[in-house]
């Protein structure tokens, strides 16, 4: 049957360790921060940072680097280009999935939330598992498929036909989509989820591409494509203001275009 | 049992069903013809109920009412069973359970239609 509780091990402690600021500081903001460890056998908590933004960068992620050179170094996340093109920051913050590195201090009003991608096994504090959305991104096949000769040169696209790639190409698979998103909520080990089947729109409309009917014939199932029900958070979350519910909406117009 | 099949492996599962297109245009197919099926029914209700049974009666008895509240009624509980199973499906993840109330939806909704008719038959037939 529908599953209505969450485990007891999933239980928040809301009450975790506080940090206060250090004395003397002009500009306090309290992050409150998800954490949870696999080897200490304890639920997770919410620890209190109160940190002086006069000494700290204007994005929440210097807030987390702040934090973790300065504060409490057992604070683990996932970060790398810190300007919104490797998708490794990407959490929960302030109720809203995005990237750490791309979303200011100063548009979250009062205490900063900080948790990890919803709804996704945790590895560690803001660390999620995503194994599975990798898996499953690997199962549409993101590259090219070709079968006619490869010419002696590069593969012709008129600007047209390369227009149509525009608010696909910029994706950086960070996942905030995907998991905002309440049909992956409840069906993510059979429902593709948005940024994969935007993914899969993005080799299905590239004229170079040859398998465009394969493609369809993968996504043609009531899990893998239709349990979008237009719900629209991952377009209301993505932080590079792509539009994946868009994509999902065209595959299923070609769906029928082909019947 | 222990899961040791690779993530790729545990996505791909048993391949696509090779469906899905059809339940999804029904849905709005069965929607878009619900608008105007709605509207005459609202619309007859308003006007004729108010004038007491022997009236609706008569109403229902005519040959263009019994066709449009036959539609009505097959329609409507044919787009309710669709998006009941959508809902099911969503929410129910043990599959028995999720097999099992597909069909006694499906099974009421077909009751009901006929039921539907045969109370409209009974009424315009049946003296």
């Amino acid at each position: 049957m529908a599953e209505f509780a969450l485990p007891a091990n999933s239980k928040i402690d809301r009450n975790g360790a506080a940090y206060p600021a250090p004395s003397g500081a002009k500009q306090v903001k309290s992050f409150k921060v998800y954490r949870w460890n696999p080897d200490d056998g304890k639920n997770p908590r919410i620890d209190t940072y109160d940190i002086d933004l006069a000494d700290c960068g204007p994005m929440i992620l210097d807030a987390l680097i702040k934090i973790k050179n300065e504060v409490d170094s057992t604070l683990t996340f996932r970060r790398s280009c810190r300007e919104g093109v490797c998708g490794s920051c990407a959490m929960n913050i302030d109720g809203t999935n995005t990237l750490a590195c791309t979303k200011y201090i100063d548009d979250v009003k009062g205490d900063v939330k900080i948790h990890p991608l919803p709804h996704m096994p945790v590895v560690k504090d803001l660390v999620p598992d995503l194994t599975t959305a990798y898996a499953q991104l690997a199962s549409v096949e993101p590259w090219l498929k070709n079968e006619s000769p490869a010419p002696e040169r590069e593969r012709l696209q008129s600007p047209q036909e390369r227009a149509k790639l525009d608010g696909l190409w910029e994706c950086i698979l960070c996942f905030s989509c995907t998991t905002s998103c309440p049909s992956y909520w409840w069906n993510g080990e059979r429902y593709l989820g948005p940024a994969v089947l935007l993914q899969a729109y993005r080799w299905i409309v590239d004229s170079r591409d040859e398998a465009t009917g394969d493609r369809l014939d993968q996504l043609e199932d009531p899990f893998r494509l239709y349990r979008c029900h237009t719900i629209m958070n991952c377009t209301k979350t993505c932080p590079k203001g792509l539009n994946p519910a868009k994509a999902i909406a065209e595959i299923k117009k070609m769906m029928v275009a082909r019947k | 049992m222990a899961d040791l099949r690779s993530p790729l492996a545990r996505v791909r599962g048993l391949g696509s069903a090779q469906d899905g297109t059809h339940h999804w245009w029904l849905q709005r197919v069965t929607a878009i013809a619900l608008v105007p099926l709605v509207v005459w029914f609202i619309i007859s209700m308003l006007r004729v109920a108010p004038e007491g049974q022997a009236a609706v009666r008569a109403w229902i008895a005519s040959p263009i009412t019994m066709t449009m509240l036959i539609l009505f009624i097959a329609v409507g509980l044919w787009h309710a069973a669709l998006g009941m199973q959508v809902v099911i499906e969503d929410y129910v993840h043990t599959k028995g359970w999720r097999i099992g109330l597909d069909l006694a939806v499906k099974f009421i909704a077909a009751a009901l239609i006929v039921a539907g008719i045969v109370a409209i038959f009974k009424i315009a037939f049946g003296g």
